[in-house]
């Protein structure tokens, strides 16, 4: 068994309205920047996981997606796994 | 006298209300900590409103694994009678046993307010004692309360006739198609945003919410609230 830093990046889904994300982009429009064009807001979680390689770690992580860490529903996931 | 299960998460703040308006309809309520796996033959299970878990990761993702929510899943599927309201349908939301899912509200305001709803369906555990088309004033007190679902499921809920209330004019938060509250397929499991046990008397601003609790005193709703009958071996004025 070795240490994996998994990162997961949960978004709320492109078709779906993300009302954090537009005042972001309205506050930033407002400091002048206004290069920005959309802006959304997601969620970066970081663990630190125990598995015997890395695909099975990654396997573990999307599991986790699936039942907890991100929404079906309303979200999707990307998970990145590297040697911890 | 129906038994009214109101369960208990760290975080739950409507859990007192509740049991106080299901008392109030005459209802035999106790509370079952999130911790219980033994709803102790609960006829009618509420999940009530508050921040469970401090809505940590999402409202309700962390509550919907508690102990307590394989006995609400179980009976729910064996057609036992649900009820969950604001963190209470995210929560249900959240577990599967109701469609869809709640986000944050489109003005990102928390809302704290009286709003209209319109009384779609009638033949639920807790509403067939309202009139289809009914409007009431009950109060909504949310940050998130966005309904939404994928396009394909909010076409069959609407043909199912699933949406049971849906907020009169624009939904104060964005919801898809106005819609306040939603039940299961099997019409057992439902889930509101407004919070009916803050509307059960005149002292409290009105009474429109106190019908939804009256109602946990029918076993078997019907598609005709005029045929419910000697339930609990009671004989209902309907």
């Amino acid at each position: 068994m070795s240490a994996f830093a998994v990162e997961v990046r949960v978004m709320p889904r492109a078709s779906l309205l993300d009302p954090q994300g537009q005042a972001v982009a309205h506050a930033l429009e407002a400091l002048g920047f206004s290069e920005v064009g959309e802006v959304r807001v997601g969620k970066h979680l970081v663990l630190r996981v125990e598995a015997a390689s890395r695909d099975e770690a990654a396997a573990r992580a999307r599991v986790m997606c699936e039942r907890l860490l991100a929404n079906p529903v309303t979200e999707d996931y990307a998970v990145h796994v590297e040697a911890a | 006298m129906a038994r009214v299960a109101v369960v208990v998460f760290p975080g739950s703040n409507c859990d007192a209300d509740t049991l106080a308006a299901a008392r109030a309809a005459g209802a035999d309520a106790y509370y079952v900590w999130h911790r219980d796996t033994d709803l102790r033959q609960a006829d009618v299970v509420v999940l009530p409103g508050g921040f469970s878990y401090g809505d940590y990761l999402r409202s309700g993702a962390i509550a919907r694994f508690s102990p307590v929510m394989a006995a609400v899943t179980a009976h729910a599927r064996a057609g036992g009678a649900v009820l969950g309201i604001c963190n209470g349908f995210q929560i249900l939301c959240e577990a599967g046993l109701l469609p869809g899912a709640l986000m944050r509200n489109a003005r990102l305001r928390f809302l704290s307010r009286p709003v209209r709803v319109r009384v779609e369906q009638t033949d639920t555990p807790f509403t067939w004692r309202y009139t289809p088309g009914e409007e009431l004033t009950v109060p909504v007190a949310h940050g998130d309360g966005r309904y939404v679902a994928d396009p394909s499921t909010l076409a069959e809920i609407e043909a199912a006739g699933q949406v049971v209330w849906r907020y009169v004019g624009e939904a104060p938060n964005g919801a898809a198609h106005d819609i306040a509250g939603v039940c299961n397929s099997e019409r057992n499991v439902v889930g509101v945003m407004p919070h009916p046990e803050r509307r059960i008397a005149d002292i409290l601003g009105g009474d429109d919410g106190a019908r939804v609790f009256l109602s946990m005193e029918a076993r078997n709703a019907t598609q005709h609230a005029g045929e419910v009958r000697a339930v609990g071996g009671r004989h209902l004025r309907v």
